[in-house]
């Protein structure tokens, strides 16, 4: 479905904190329920490239959650401040308004969809990187999708979301596992850990492996998956002015070693359709 | 109506070259696109003679009220251009202008004559922010390089040919007249300024490419310095471009001799900002001294 042609201003509901990052949320009256995977360019309506400075190019964000409602779609995102848009986003404050582009891009493939022999799916996620996999774990689960979610942070700092993403009943839902750094919870180590031993197990080709955080960790994802043969998709970031194919900025090179453009041939990516995901 | 080289356009607002990718904009956003279509003329992002992948990332950096871009012109080539996305552009609801560019004059000739010979396209821009292989200046730097080049493409279409300068050189005004002398009908500017950033977090250039073009409302003030150097130096008609973000900015250009305004990184932050920039100029117009009145933008 296409989005609206235009941004047009949306009403913050509410923004939370939650852990090291933020949780907020927009009434969207005009948009399409996005699809998993899909992203929407934001900006604040004030103090937004208003008088010079920064930020002045709106951020590229996916949606973690959204709930239809009477009065529009309810979009949920979550954030952390790291430069002047973010820090801006995670000050937005209920009742006012921010520009809103989308959705776009394209979305997640069912695992059947990716591997017509897949069984289920193990969805891997850094960071804050967990967005995405947060409403698509919960389209998996609608369809009665088996499912293992892997979630890593860095440390208790850059860390969040999970109560309001990731929980049922006051607890973590029964199919996700944890990695810190730190050892702060979960698994002390790599959440890519996690991944390697997941896929060492006799049923692991029989999934389809969905992931989304920082480049390091996307490129080991991909890396473990093309060692064990396992189908992956990525949902992936870039510098993005636009959001929808004007500026060119967005480029991820092609195995044949031209460039897509990482907004409209993205955000999520085929493990096989990247050369590796580009780290410092 | 403006006329612009004979082209009756709707209102004065275009796009900058190389801003907009209609065809990818229209499978983001339907059919709403072409109904609600936020330019007067469609100016294609720069052809050149053989298909570019453009430069490696990263290509773009944030800068105080605008960016540093170096994408490398990616296109499909001519051939490309002319079998795939030439067939899709003229179904749009505007003028089309293309924008062609090449490092020497051969293949500037053929690409003036083939894309000017088809009827889809009503005029072409000349992108001559490029080194000429045998010389090793950028064209667009040097009047006698730029007179050259009109003068050698001039007699290969009827077509209007619009040269977009550089604002990297001391008198943009100098390169305006030999546009002129060597029979442009137009003149566009500004294109991008040269700007470096350096990656905080890594020391290194913030660009891939080591430096690239800043735009934006950080380059209004010097855009408009430029128009007006270069409209009392020529009678062309001028498209003036550089951070037009809003009707009043547009205004500004008209004010200073522009004949149409082209909007390019502002479309980045709205995609329907043309359609504003329009809307909102003739608001403005109506309440503008009389001066600007007769500009006749109705």
């Amino acid at each position: 479905m296409s989005a609206p042609f235009g941004r047009r201003a949306c009403e913050v509901t509410a923004n939370v904190a939650s852990g090291g990052y933020r949780i907020f949320s927009l009434r969207d009256r005009e948009g399409p329920n996005p699809a998993p995977g899909q992203f929407y360019m934001l900006a604040s309506e004030r103090e937004w490239g208003e008088g010079g400075g920064r930020p002045y190019l709106p951020r590229a964000i996916s949606v973690a959650e959204a709930a239809p409602a009477s009065d529009g779609v309810r979009l949920d995102f979550l954030v952390e401040g790291v430069g002047p848009g973010t820090d801006r986003l995670c000050d937005l404050e209920a009742g006012e308004r921010v520009w809103l582009t989308g959705p776009l891009g394209n979305s997640f493939s069912t695992p059947r969809e990716v591997n017509p022999e897949a069984a289920g799916a193990i969805l891997v996620g850094g960071g804050i990187g967990i967005a995405p996999l947060a409403i698509w774990r919960r389209h998996l689960v609608e369809r009665g999708i088996p499912l293992r979610v892997l979630l890593g942070f860095r440390n208790e700092a850059h860390s969040g979301g999970l109560e309001e993403l990731f929980c049922a009943g006051g607890s973590l839902c029964p199919d996700v596992r944890l990695a810190s750094e730190d050892g702060h919870a979960g698994h002390q180590g790599y959440v890519t850990d996690l991944l390697a031993t997941m896929l060492a197990g006799d049923d692991a080709t029989s999934a389809v492996v969905y992931s989304c955080g920082p480049p390091a960790m996307l490129e080991a994802v991909r890396a473990l998956c093309a060692e064990h043969d396992v189908a992956c998709e990525l949902a992936m970031e870039s510098p993005m002015a636009c959001g929808f194919g004007a500026c060119f900025g967005c480029a991820v090179q092609k195995p044949d070693g031209g460039y897509m453009r990482l907004c409209v041939d993205g955000p999520v990516v085929r493990g096989d359709a990247v050369l590796e995901v580009a780290h410092a | 109506m403006p006329d612009f080289c004979g082209i009756e356009l709707a209102h004065p607002v275009v796009n900058a070259s190389g801003t907009y990718d209609v065809i990818a904009a229209g499978r983001v956003f339907g059919d709403a696109l072409l109904d609600d279509f936020p330019f007067s003329a469609f100016v294609s992002k720069t052809i050149t003679p053989e298909p570019r992948a453009g430069n490696a990332p990263r290509r773009i950096w944030e800068t105080p009220a605008g960016m540093i871009n170096s994408i490398g012109l990616p296109n499909k080539g001519l051939e490309g251009f002319l079998a795939e996305d030439l067939p899709q552009l003229a179904q749009l609801p505007v003028p089309l202008i293309v924008s062609v560019m090449a490092t020497n004059r051969e293949e500037f000739s053929r690409l003036v004559r083939e894309v000017g010979d088809r009827d889809e396209v009503a005029a072409l821009e000349l992108n001559v922010s490029c080194p000429n292989v045998h010389s090793g200046l950028i064209v667009g730097e040097q009047p006698t390089e730029t007179e050259a080049l009109l003068e050698v493409l001039r007699p290969l279409t009827e077509k209007p040919l619009i040269v977009k300068l550089t604002p990297n050189v001391a008198n943009p005004e100098a390169v305006a007249v030999a546009a002129e002398e060597g029979g442009a009908d137009a003149v566009s500017l500004i294109n991008t300024l040269k700007a470096s950033a350096i990656d905080p977090a890594t020391g290194e250039p913030a660009v891939a490419a080591g430096h690239g073009g800043l735009s934006g409302p950080a380059v209004r003030p010097i855009a408009l310095q430029q128009l007006r150097a270069v409209r009392a130096a020529v009678e062309l008609p001028l498209v003036g471009m550089g951070g037009i973000a809003s009707g009043a900015d547009a205004l500004e250009f008209l004010a200073g001799g522009a004949t149409l305004v082209a909007v390019g990184t502002e479309s980045f932050r709205d995609p329907r900002a043309g359609a504003r920039i329009a809307n909102d100029l003739e608001t403005a117009v109506s309440r503008a001294p009389s001066r600007v009145e007769a500009l006749h933008l109705d």
